[in-house]
């Protein structure tokens, strides 16, 4: 779509509307989509602050509580139980869904995309906007959903029926569920719009000599994501749409058998397991819509720090599209104990523990890519490294998880948080500080402050480990998950302590973000300027101008001549050599190999 | 403990507002322009940093086994348990093998190859031997994790052998309901439509039939005097009318349990009910049915290395075998508190984290005394006299109500 006549755009005046709102250009869309997800990972946050807050302190008063809660939900600044749950759940939907699949995928799919492959801009624009105002309003809608009287959805960020479909069954169940449900569907919508304009952008609008082995990795992960999500996102649509006629017209496809309430039901006849098939057929593909962004946001940070190739970029490649299909057909290792047929549950089991084949070789390729390199400890290549330490770590106890016979003691305990929150949390949170630190310049024109950047990784790295670490030992002394206090058991007494700790952790880490969205408002506005190519970066962004304009480049479209992890190659003066620059008498493309 | 953490919190909080303020001032000069990559001594520091970094994180790790390791799950109470543990142990061995080799190799090279201009990086792009390698390497070690872990799977999963103990673990919201068969050894038919106070698991007994079927027609005609005799509002009316269409429906559910065969309307007789906690015989198999009464729960036995899933609308199953009692549970944790607990461990409500029921485990005599005390279903109901004869009749009744 118009990308010849485009890059004259810029003499064009916009009017303000046109620009910063309604705006058709990738790179504003992609900054609408980071500030949409760092607002609500604030609140997200500000969630778990609360609820950590009852979780270290059981049954202790905070005025804080009372403060955000009212005199409703935290009543003489004690926590309500429904309350914690209500936070729980949408702490669990903001972080998963908001965070890291609309915010991640949504700022750097749209940025690094059309800059990455040499393109003008989204293969629509206007399909592009439409991405983002639903996942504007579905964000709109999940919030407003902390407002309703009997408070938002309480089941769980995986909202099982039939205590999802039930308003009978707990007080969020009620309004609270159906805008949740509303939200979902809007956010799906907006994930498939974005998704397949990403994948027909990156298959049809790729420069000159931009082959799909000179793609960087990140362009990669993000086509792969988008893939997934295109494939995956309907059946959570279906499941939605299930659930709502569930509870608003007497069907029933996920309920059975129900007396509550004093009732019998007269709805009956389905299976709740159907929904938990539904929600997973989408549910597991969805940590890796989430961690294939990061792996790729972090493949490019840790090649340009390390002023050296990515190690084993086909097998990269490789494992990004092995998981991607792996991904597909492991979803029943979340219903190992459903009563699902043990035969099946083995099968999931040997698919499961499949992806830690080409994880293994991710995780390997990164740290040789650090072997004999050159450093460059930015922030940005902290957090990448950081990324690195909670992918393996993380990914470990997948180990034990995927592995039915262990998953009977340890399912939905907190050695589930752990797991997931390290594996998939952190590495993906982790990652798009990675990306925001780096591509700032790009974004802003201006270079985010290294020194407050340092802080905030150390704080926060530090602190992630703190908060999640001790959970794996609260899980095998047999906690369960989603429990609003652990005192009411003796047995869990003496593991308290290790409780308030998580807290302290918590609410440190919680604090130092905000020292982030400062450094990210300053610098917006006040950094140092950035160059055109800070970093010495191959990749295509960095030979587009400092400044934003339509259509990317002011003359031609770059032509692509090489991989883009020419860095350190022997012969050559700089230690970078660009993608755009034309491979000499002789010289091998560093991609061709075997 | 706490009063540590909260000088360690504010120790933190003020180290990091002085940072600040140096960063601050320093970023203030620095827009003059200076480099906008990390200096030198900026990599190196880091570099450093990531080391000692990880050196604490090891420290933290052996911590909090030493503080917090006593604390876990004491030795599994159940033979499979025993399986399980070991299995556990060989997964921790070789993962925290890996964590360590690999966190030890990442840090490592983050410090040692910090930046330096006088440096070039090695071009390295691949290598096929490497990759296999650490394809093939990975690849070994799960076949084993797998093989094993499927072994024990495989035979926990196993049918539950001949002359188990089956107890049936119906939870609702929020408390659980353990059921004994009884001298039959099987379980009695039961149907949601046939809950109430009376009979909270819904069993299906003569007795049973005859009392729900009272109680609804009792309330059927009541709503039906209410519909006639009292002015009522329109709203009230409809709520009247559409609650009257539910009792009747229900009673037509109910009636047609009537054709049931009566040998099965009779093993619910000797059905044995207990809440707050139930005994079980050490040593001896338990084959454990769940059903659920409202929302999923999940009855989760941590001592003994147990869970399943209760989902309304089918039956799921586990079974076991206890080889500790609490007795000797007791001592073993010198704690005399100690109670073997089923905890419910899926999300299902307001009252989620404190939904348990407590399991005795004792030797085979006195689970016999204990069981032989309790109450069956038919002496808990209201004393039900009906015939073998009038039974048959009823059940007659209900198939010509079926055939119209």
């Amino acid at each position: 779509m118009a990308t010849t006549e485009a890059h004259n755009d810029h003499h064009h005046k916009e009017t303000f509307i046109q620009k910063y709102v309604f705006s058709q250009d990738h790179k504003m869309i992609s900054k609408q989509f980071l500030i949409t997800g760092m607002t609500m990972a604030v609140i997200g946050m500000i969630m778990s602050t609360l609820f950590r807050l009852q979780l270290g302190w059981q049954g202790e008063s905070f005025a804080i509580l009372n403060f955000f809660l009212g005199d409703k939900w935290a009543p003489d600044g004690i926590l309500d139980p429904n309350m914690y749950l209500a936070l729980v759940t949408i702490h669990g939907t903001i972080m998963v869904f908001f965070l890291l699949t609309g915010g991640l995928s949504g700022t750097f799919a749209n940025l690094l995309i059309p800059l990455q492959i040499g393109a003008r801009d989204m293969a629509s624009g206007f399909i592009n906007l439409l991405s983002y105002w639903f996942f504007l309003a579905s964000s709109v809608i999940m919030i407003s959903s902390l407002f309703v009287e009997t408070g938002p959805a309480s089941g769980g960020w995986t909202v099982y029926p039939p205590l999802s479909a039930l308003p009978q069954a707990m007080p969020g169940s009620g309004m609270g569920m159906t805008l949740w449900l509303v939200s979902m569907s809007l956010f799906v919508v907006s994930s498939l719009l974005g998704g397949l304009n990403y994948v027909v952008t990156v298959i049809n609008l790729r420069t000159k000599g931009m082959t799909m082995t000179r793609l960087p990795l990140s362009v990669w992960a993000l086509f792969v994501t988008a893939v997934i999500g295109v494939l995956s996102f309907p059946v959570l649509f279906s499941a939605a749409l299930l659930l709502i006629f569930d509870r608003m017209f007497g069907t029933a496809f996920y309920l059975s058998d129900i007396h509550i309430a004093g009732e019998v039901l007269e709805a009956t006849g389905g299976s709740p397991i159907l929904y938990e098939h539904l929600f997973w057929f989408l549910g597991h593909p969805e940590v890796y819509i989430v961690l294939l962004p990061a792996l790729g946001i972090t493949s490019e940070v840790i090649a340009t720090n390390a002023r050296k190739p990515i190690f084993g970029y086909r097998a990269m490649i490789g494992s990004i599209l092995a998981i991607a299909f792996l991904s597909f057909i492991v979803w029943g290792h979340h219903m190992f104990l459903t009563g699902m047929n043990p035969f099946l549950g083995s099968v999931f089991t040997f698919t499961t523990l499949l992806i830690a084949i080409p994880s293994a070789v991710k995780a390997f390729n990164y740290i040789t890519t650090l072997w004999k390199g050159n450093v460059r400890l930015t922030p940005a290549m902290l957090f990448s490294i950081g990324m690195v330490s909670t992918f393996i770590s993380g990914g470990v106890t997948g180990i034990i998880l995927a592995d039915s016979a262990l998953d009977i003691n340890l399912h939905d305990t907190y050695f589930v948080v752990a797991h997931f929150h390290i594996v998939m949390g952190l590495s993906a949170v982790l990652a798009m500080f990675a990306g925001v630190y780096h591509w700032f310049p790009k974004m802003y024109g201006r270079m985010m402050n290294r020194k407050m950047g340092y802080v905030h990784f150390w704080v926060t790295f530090i602190c992630a480990y703190g908060v999640f670490f001790p959970q794996h030992f609260l899980g095998l002394a047999g906690i369960p998950r989603r429990y609003y206090t652990n005192s009411e058991f003796p047995i869990f007494d003496d593991l308290l302590g290790l409780n308030e700790l998580v807290s302290v952790f918590a609410i440190i880490g919680a604090m130092v973000q905000f020292l982030f969205i400062f450094n990210f408002f300053y610098s917006m506005r006040r950094g140092q300027r950035a160059t055109q190519n800070p970093w010495g970066s191959n990749t295509l962004e960095w030979t587009t101008p400092v400044e934003h304009v339509h259509g990317n480049w002011y003359g031609a479209l770059p032509t692509v001549h090489r991989w883009p992890y020419d860095y350190s190659k022997p012969g050559k003066e700089q230690d970078f050599v660009p993608q755009d620059v034309p491979l000499e008498e002789d010289e091998m493309d560093g991609g061709e190999g075997h | 403990m706490m009063t540590i953490l909260i000088i360690l919190a504010v120790l933190l909080a003020i180290l990091t507002i002085g940072q600040l303020l140096r960063v601050f001032e320093a970023s203030s000069k620095l827009n003059g322009g200076t480099s906008l990559l990390p200096t030198v001594a900026e990599n190196k520091y880091q570099g450093r940093s990531m080391f000692i970094f990880m050196l604490g994180f090891f420290a933290f790790f052996i911590w909090c086994m030493v503080e917090y390791g006593p604390y876990l799950l004491p030795e599994a109470a159940s033979e499979h348990g025993v399986l399980l543990d070991r299995l556990l142990n060989f997964n921790f061995a070789i993962i925290t093998l890996v964590f360590v080799i690999t966190h030890v190799i990442l840090f490592y090279f983050a410090m040692k190859y910090a930046y330096h201009p006088e440096r070039k990086a090695y071009y390295f792009t691949h290598s096929n031997k490497l990759e296999l390698l650490w394809t093939i390497v990975p690849a070994i070690f799960l076949a084993v994790i797998i093989v094993y872990g499927l072994s024990a799977w495989i035979s926990i999963t196993d049918d539950a052998p001949e002359g188990s103990l089956t107890i049936e673990l119906y939870p609702k919201q929020f408390d659980w309901t353990a059921r004994y068969s009884g001298e039959d050894a099987q379980l009695g038919a039961s149907n949601y439509n046939m809950i109430s106070g009376t009979n909270p698991l819904g069993l299906i007994t003569d007795g049973s039939l005859d009392q729900m079927m009272s109680e609804l027609e009792a309330e059927i005609a009541e709503i039906k005097v209410d519909l006639e005799s009292a002015p009522v509002d329109g709203m009230k009316q409809e709520d009247l009318t559409e609650t009257l269409g539910k009792r009747e429906r229900q009673l037509n559910r109910v009636r047609g349990f009537r054709s049931f065969e009566a040998a099965n309307r009779a093993s619910g007789n000797d059905d044995i009910l207990v809440k707050t906690e139930f005994y079980i015989p050490v040593g001896r198999e338990i084959d454990f049915k769940f059903r659920s009464r409202d929302v999923i729960h999940s009855a989760y036995f941590p001592h003994f290395r147990a869970q399943m899933n209760c989902v309304p609308g089918m039956v799921t199953q586990f079974h076991f075998k206890p080889t500790i009692t609490t007795a000797q549970m007791k001592a073993k944790t010198q704690n005399d508190d100690f109670d073997y607990l089923v905890l419910c461990n899926k999300i299902c409500g307001a009252a989620h984290y404190n939904m348990s029921i407590v399991i005795k485990v004792v030797e085979e005599d006195e689970y016999n005394a204990w069981i032989a005390e309790q109450k069956t279903f038919s002496e808990t109901i209201s004393p039900a006299d009906e015939s073998e004869e009038t039974a048959s009749i009823v059940s007659e009744d209900a198939i010509s109500m079926i055939e119209e």
